[in-house]
This record gives C-alpha cells, sequence and structure tokens, in this order.
C-alpha cells in the first residue's frame, strides 16, 4: 500500500480537522486578497451608480440564514450603496424566513448610515434612514410567483400594508409608487428558485431591468439569463459579493472571507489531485498484479 | 363530485389565466387581480397546515415515549416561546412579570406534554394539577402585569426584542452552521470521488480546476486563468445551461397543460 | 455591547459548536440545537404568517364586520371564500372529509398552471431560442483586438455558444436511439454538459466554503467582544462568560478523547 492509498484509507474526520485548521490560521494571518472584478458584477454597480438621488431600487431579500454566509454581505453592499446616493429602496422578503434577515441587515445598515464616510473618494455625511421614506419594507407573503405578478398590478395588492403594519397607503415614500412602472431596479438576491419566477413571471412579464445576487451552487445556471438579456449582471456567491465590495470601496465580511477562500480551495484543489494520483497509483497496481 | 370539480376548477382556472394573459381586458383583469389575492389567503391557511404537523409529530413522540422523546419537548417549548414573543411586547420601558410569564407558560406546556405522556392514574392526576395551577398562575400574571401586552391584531410583536434575539442568536447560526457542515462533505468528496475515470469525468473535474483556479490571484498568469474562468462560464457554461433552462421550460409548459386538460391528476391523490 | 446582547451572542457560538460537533459524530448537544431551531423556525413562521399575512389580507379587510355575526355584515365579503377555502386545507388531517382539500388545491394548481403556459414558455423557452439566433461575427471569429480565444463575444465563441446548445438539446431527446451523426452530436452535448456541471461544482466549493467562512467570522467577533475595552459596557463579566464557554468546550472534547481512548483498550 503506498502513500496515497494510505490517504485514501485515512478516516474522513482527519481531513475535517485539516480544513479547519487552514481556515482558522488563514483567517487570524491577516492579509488582502487582490479581488478581480468581473464584468458581470460591475453592470450591477454601474447601473446603481448611475441612478438619480430618489430613484428606487427593489431589493428582494429571498434567502434564508442558510445562505446568509454569500447572499447578507451581498445586501449590505448594495443598500448601504444605494442608502448613500440617495435612492429609495423597497424590501421584499418571499423566503419563509427572509423578513428576520431582511429586518436585521436594515437596522445593521441603518446604524452605519449615520456615520460619516468616505467611498471612493467621496465623502458622503451620516444620515438618519428613515423608514417610509427612505425604504419601506413590504415583508413575507406565500406564493412568491403570485405576489411577483402582484406587484406588477400594484404594491398595495398583496401587500396591504408594510411589515411593520402600516397600510400602504399612508406611507410617505409609496404614494408616488403603484408597482413596477416605477421602480428604476429590481435586484434580487436569492437562495432559491424565486429567482426563476423573478425572471419569469416579473422581468418576463413587467420587463423592469434585473440584477442578481446568487449562491455560488446557484450561479452558473443563470448565465443563460444574462446572455439573452433578461438579466442585466449577476453576483455569484461570495466572490461576487467581495467583487461589489471592492467596486463600492466598502469592504466587508466578503472581503474578509477572501483569504480563507483562497487556502480553502488550495486544500481542496490538493485533495482532488492527490485523490487522483492515489486513483493512478493504485490503478496501475492492480493492473500489473493482474497481468503478473 | 370528488374528484370532477377539482377538475373542472383546474380546467376552468388554468384556461382563464392562459386567456387571460393574451386578451388582458378590463374585465378579465379584474378576476386576474381577484384571484392572485385570493390564492395568498388561500396559502396562509396551506402554510400552517406544516406547523400543525409538526406539533402532532412532536406530541405524539412524547406521548407513546420514543427514542429521543426528551428533545421533542426543546422543539415545543421553542414553537412555543417564539410564539409568545412573536404576539408580546411591553408597553413602557421595563418588563415587569414578563419572563416569569414565559416560565409559567413554558412549565405549563412540559407538563401538559407529561401528562399526556403518562401511564398511571396517579402521574396523570400528579401532571394535570401541576399544569392547572401553572396555567392559572400565567394567566392571572397576563392579566394583571400592565409591563406588556398581548398584540393580535398590530404588529407590535415582530419588535419585541426577544423575538429579533431568538431569530438572530439562535435561527440563524444554527441554520447557518448546518449548512456549513456542507464544506467538510465537500472536503471529503473531493478526495474521495473526484476522479477523472473517463474522458466525461475528467472534463468535469478540469472545468471544476479551472473555475476553483480562478480565486488565486498569486497564480503564475493569474488573469489569464480568471479570464479562461470567465470564458468557461460565458460560452461552454452558458451553452449547457441554456440547453437545460429550454429543456425545464419545455418540461414545465408540458405538465401545466397536462394538468390544465386533466390528463395529469396525481396532485388529487387517492380516494 | 450591553452585557445581554453578549450573552446572547455567546449562546449563538455555543449552539454552533453543538452542530459542528456533529462533524465528529451524533450527540446529545447537536440533536438538542437541531429540535430547538425546528420550534423556533416554526414559532416564527407562525409569527411571521399571522402578522403578515392573516391579520392585513383578511382579519383587517373583515374588519368593518362583527365577528358574532361571522364577519357576514362586512362590505369585503368575498374574502370569506378564499378564508373558507384555506379552511378546507386543514381537512387533509380528516380521514372522510380530505377530499374537500382538493378545492383550494385545484384552485392553486390551476391558476398556477396557467400562469406557467404562457410565462415560462415565452421566458424560458422562446427568450433562449432568440437569443441562440445571433448573427456570426465572422469578421471578428478569432477576437476582436487580433487573435484572442477567450474573448466571449467573438465569432467563434457565438458559434460554439449555438452548437454547444444544439448539441446538449440533442442529448436530452430520447425519442431517437442516440447512433450514427445524430450520437455524436448527442455525444458532443454531454461533453458541453459535463463542462457544465464542473462550472457548477467549482461553485459548489466556493458556496460550502463560504457558509464556514461566516461561523468562523461570528465566533471570532465573539471572541473579539469579550475581550474588547473599548466597549462602553465592557465589565470583568465578558472574558469570565468566555472562559466559561472554552472550559466547557475543551472539557467535553477531553471527556470524549478519555471515552474513546478507554473504548479503545477495552476492544484491544
Amino acid at each position: 500500500m503506498n502513500i496515497f492509498e494510505k490517504f485514501m484509507k485515512l478516516d474522513r474526520r482527519w481531513v475535517y480537522l485539516l480544513l479547519i485548521t487552514v481556515c482558522v490560521l488563514t483567517y487570524v494571518a491577516d492579509f488582502d486578497v487582490p479581488i478581480l472584478v468581473e464584468k458581470e458584477v460591475k453592470v450591477i454597480y454601474d447601473r446603481i451608480e448611475s441612478l438619480e438621488e430618489g430613484s428606487v431600487v427593489l431589493i428582494a431579500i429571498d434567502y434564508d440564514p442558510n445562505s446568509l454566509a454569500e447572499l447578507h454581505p451581498m445586501t449590505y453592499a448594495i443598500v448601504e450603496h444605494c442608502w448613500r446616493k440617495k435612492i429609495r429602496t423597497i424590501f421584499t422578503s418571499l423566503s419563509q424566513n427572509g423578513p428576520g434577515m431582511c429586518d436585521q441587515a436594515i437596522r445593521d445598515i441603518t446604524d452605519s448610515l449615520s456615520l460619516d464616510r468616505e467611498y471612493n473618494g467621496v465623502t458622503y455625511k451620516g444620515r438618519e434612514i428613515v423608514n417610509g421614506v427612505d425604504y419601506c419594507f413590504l415583508g413575507f407573503k406565500p406564493y412568491y410567483a403570485i405576489v411577483i405578478l402582484g406587484m406588477g398590478q400594484a404594491f398595495k395588492l398583496p401587500f396591504p400594508a408594510d411589515y411593520y403594519g402600516t397600510p400602504l397607503d399612508s406611507i410617505p415614500m409609496m404614494q408616488d409608487i403603484i408597482n413596477y412602472d416605477q421602480v428604476d431596479l429590481v435586484v434580487d438576491i436569492s437562495g432559491g428558485n424565486i429567482t426563476d419566477a423573478w425572471i419569469s413571471y416579473g422581468q418576463g412579464r413587467f420587463g423592469f431591468p434585473l440584477a442578481l445576487g446568487l449562491t455560488g451552487v446557484m450561479t452558473a445556471q443563470y448565465y443563460p439569463f444574462l446572455g439573452s438579456g433578461q438579466v442585466i449582471g449577476i453576483m455569484g456567491g461570495l466572490l461576487g459579493a467581495a467583487q461589489y465590495e471592492q467596486l463600492a470601496d466598502n469592504p466587508g465580511r466578503a472581503k474578509d472571507g477572501m483569504r480563507v477562500q483562497l487556502a480553502a480551495h488550495l486544500v481542496i484543489i490538493l485533495f482532488i489531485v492527490m485523490g487522483n494520483v492515489g486513483y493512478f497509483a493504485s490503478r496501475k497496481r492492480l493492473k500489473k498484479e493482474g497481468r503478473a | 363530485m370528488r374528484r370532477q370539480i377539482p377538475f373542472a376548477l383546474v380546467f376552468i382556472f388554468g384556461f382563464f389565466m392562459i386567456f387571460q394573459f393574451f386578451v388582458p381586458h378590463e374585465t378579465s383583469e379584474f378576476f386576474y387581480e381577484f384571484l392572485l389575492d385570493w390564492i395568498i389567503v388561500i396559502g396562509i391557511f396551506a402554510l400552517a397546515l406544516g406547523i400543525w404537523s409538526l406539533f402532532k409529530v412532536s406530541v405524539e413522540k412524547i406521548k407513546l415515549g420514543k427514542e429521543g422523546a426528551q428533545y421533542s419537548y426543546v422543539t415545543l417549548v421553542g414553537l412555543f416561546l417564539m410564539m409568545a414573543f412573536g404576539f408580546t411586547q411591553k408597553t413602557g420601558e421595563g418588563w415587569g412579570l414578563y419572563f416569569l410569564w414565559i416560565v409559567l407558560c413554558g412549565a405549563c406546556i412540559v407538563a401538559l406534554m407529561r401528562l399526556r405522556a403518562s401511564a398511571s392514574a396517579g402521574s396523570k392526576r400528579m401532571w394535570g394539577m401541576m399544569a392547572l395551577g401553572l396555567l392559572i398562575g400565567a394567566v392571572l400574571v397576563a392579566i394583571f402585569d400592565d409591563a406588556w401586552a398581548f398584540y393580535f391584531y398590530t404588529q407590535e410583536g415582530l419588535s419585541n426584542s426577544m423575538f429579533r434575539d431568538f431569530f438572530d442568536y439562535i435561527m440563524m447560526p444554527i441554520l447557518a452552521t448546518m449548512f456549513a457542515l456542507l464544506a467538510f462533505y465537500i472536503a471529503s468528496a473531493a478526495y474521495r470521488a473526484f476522479r477523472a475515470r473517463n474522458l466525461l469525468a475528467s472534463l468535469l473535474l478540469l472545468a471544476a480546476l479551472l473555475v476553483m483556479s480562478r480565486f488565486n490571484p498569486f497564480l503564475p498568469g493569474a488573469e489569464y486563468v480568471a479570464k479562461a474562468s470567465n470564458w468557461l462560464m460565458n460560452v461552454p457554461n452558458m451553452a449547457a445551461q441554456r440547453a437545460i433552462v429550454i429543456g425545464i421550460g419545455l418540461g414545465i409548459v408540458g405538465t401545466a397543460l397536462k394538468v390544465i386538460l386533466g390528463i395529469e391528476r396525481g396532485y388529487m391523490g387517492k380516494g | 455591547m450591553e452585557f445581554t446582547q453578549f450573552l446572547w451572542m455567546t449562546f449563538g457560538v455555543f449552539v454552533t459548536l453543538c452542530i459542528m460537533s456533529f462533524l465528529y459524530k451524533d450527540n446529545p448537544f447537536y440533536k438538542f440545537a437541531e429540535h430547538l431551531v425546528v420550534g423556533v423556525s416554526a414559532g416564527y413562521f407562525v409569527v411571521i404568517l399571522w402578522h403578515t399575512g392573516l391579520v392585513p389580507k383578511l382579519f383587517q379587510r373583515l374588519a368593518d364586520g362583527d365577528w358574532y355575526y361571522g364577519f357576514l355584515n362586512s362590505s369585503n365579503l368575498e374574502y370569506l371564500i378564499p378564508a373558507i377555502l384555506g379552511c378546507l386545507m386543514w381537512t387533509r388531517f380528516s380521514k372522510d372529509y380530505s377530499w374537500l382539500s382538493r378545492w383550494p388545491m385545484a384552485l392553486y394548481i390551476g391558476i398556477s398552471a396557467g400562469l406557467a403556459v404562457p410565462l415560462e414558455m415565452s421566458n424560458r423557452v422562446n427568450k433562449q431560442l432568440q437569443a441562440m439566433m445571433v448573427k456570426i461575427d465572422w469578421a471578428n471569429f478569432f477576437g476582436h483586438d487580433g487573435f484572442d480565444l477567450l474573448d466571449i463575444t467573438n465569432g467563434l465563441s457565438q458559434l460554439l455558444i449555438l452548437v454547444g446548445a444544439l448539441a446538449a438539446i440533442i442529448y436530452f431527446f430520447f425519442s431517437k436511439e442516440h447512433k450514427g451523426a445524430f450520437g455524436h452530436v448527442a455525444t458532443l452535448g454531454i461533453w458541453v454538459l459535463m463542462i457544465g456541471f464542473g462550472a457548477s461544482f467549482g461553485f459548489t466549493v466556493m458556496a460550502r466554503i463560504s457558509l464556514f467562512i461566516n461561523r468562523l467570522q461570528d465566533t471570532f467577533a465573539w471572541g473579539h467582544q469579550s475581550f474588547d475595552t473599548s466597549n462602553e459596557h465592557y465589565s470583568i463579566f465578558f472574558p469570565i462568560v468566555f472562559w466559561g464557554l472554552v472550559l466547557f468546550v475543551t472539557g467535553y472534547i477531553a471527556y470524549e478523547i478519555v471515552t474513546h481512548l478507554r473504548k479503545k483498550a477495552t476492544t484491544s
């Protein structure tokens, strides 16, 4: 039995321990990983950057805590970008645990907006973010496809009141916003197939510009929609989030995690290579023994 | 009647939705909006079924004393606490006897479950009395403590700090960690199962390695690797996924038509 | 950060470690956290469904009616229909009346199927086919600025997308045996699909690692808070709680190691 074959027989828990050790050590070793920005992400950043003060962006927080690692950094970066530029935002959560995620993100970003900050050389004064003026959080309703279609008729059709119980008719921001016609961009940050509904039932039916923030697992599947122009851009996984943070000059948890990604990927690539070398070595040996 | 009415409903509403898409007349729009609205209301009742199911399974587990029944208490207490927080909120600065009320209610739930699980009459009586006592205590606290109140008709409960803390510090970490375990399983799979056994497996392996390598800006020729990976995503991957998207699309349309025309009736179940 | 919030954060780290312990083996801590989250999630969903669903969509609409008349004197009487249909869903638990639950289900399925036919056909099938029918850029077949095979907009890439997608669609066509020229194209199709799946796998690795990174970040943030003297609410209790949890975890690990070694000694 050669070393590779021995490695194949190793208890899997040693593999886990090795991965944990590498991740922890890399996280402790504080170094920056340069981020190469891809066009798919830059398009989204540029679109938001080009919007004027008072424009409306709908941000759909369609993910549960199990995807928060990849998608929460996107939410934080995009919402902060919008609010710094005084772009009004509408939030929806069509995933069942989404409202809690959205509620938490709003609280955190509101706190961050109260401070003066400089992004890409521009100083933004801290300001108070007011519910109903700067944003409106519509909350959750079941059957996402139906809700997306309903919002195309009028936001108040599926959401007569916002998450906090205020009727939509009495929310100042929603006075001039009836349906998607008044929305300049929809950003769906999603960890499941709600994205399909946003494409087929939302963008397809009402024609608004749609940008996607997706988990890594989903990213590759949505490239055809990018190619067909149904989607303007895609942020894929933690790397996509890190690219947005890089563009917005607002480093957060995504950029912070990239050095661990780098090390963990090297370990996994090493595992794949060693596994294959072991496989070919044992195949060669078996062939030899067969001949003998 | 048991099968014909549902079949007729599917046909009528399915056909109406298709018709409405192509003929968006004022009248059809009116009904269309109504249906979109109605279906959400129905959905709320439908989703609550799952919760009831969970409750029933947990109670049954305790009643029959199945293996791991003690964990069902944790489930039920968690369920109750979250509901209690979601429907209550403090009225002023302090919480008063709120936490006593929470403890009384939690203990009452446990006592009720013990009552269900009890086999002997003596034990039943004891747990019954205890549950009743705790319930009376909880009701009295709820009536006489003004520091907090129930809010069923307005959304104050959603801003209850306990409700938020339970979400932020229990639901979020546990659900996130459950999925984080997959990182280790994928590492284990990488060295056990990811083999270049034949041409197809080799293609898959090479594509995966290229996509994984784009993270590394320290590699020699990192920009070239990133560009190659981007090409892979936008050309061969796009072609593959496009075929899948078209396939799925045709599948959805085919199944939907079969459902509307009554060829596919699996959704009705037996009976 | 206040001490109570720090305690919550500590509990968050504790349940994270409970779940992580499953990597070693199934244990009571894991089971505790698992069952806790099931209950809490269900409770959360009940509250969300009630507050953001039933109250605004039903109760407030029927609010002008009187409950003792069964809301029959409400001006929005029509909303009683979906409410009744919704209640019929609950007949699923009855042996004799479960057939009634088919009515609301049929309404939902009919509406969903009716919506899917034109919209899925248009947005999944037609628009993707349309995107395939691009005019091949023969003038820039090998790149726009000189020879550049990795240029995703050059004619070659366009052609590869067209041929690759067609081949992959043919691979999914099972009504004709994959033989001869048809079989060769189908083989090309499976090659293309494999590259697509490989790309997905590459992204999946990133996704899974990201999830662990997040837990790492939260745990380190907790460790940082435990000794953050710049925190205005900082007290000696912060590090006490920190060391308490560390001791507890270390103790459990030591217990597991001793048990494991004893078992090994007994079996050998």
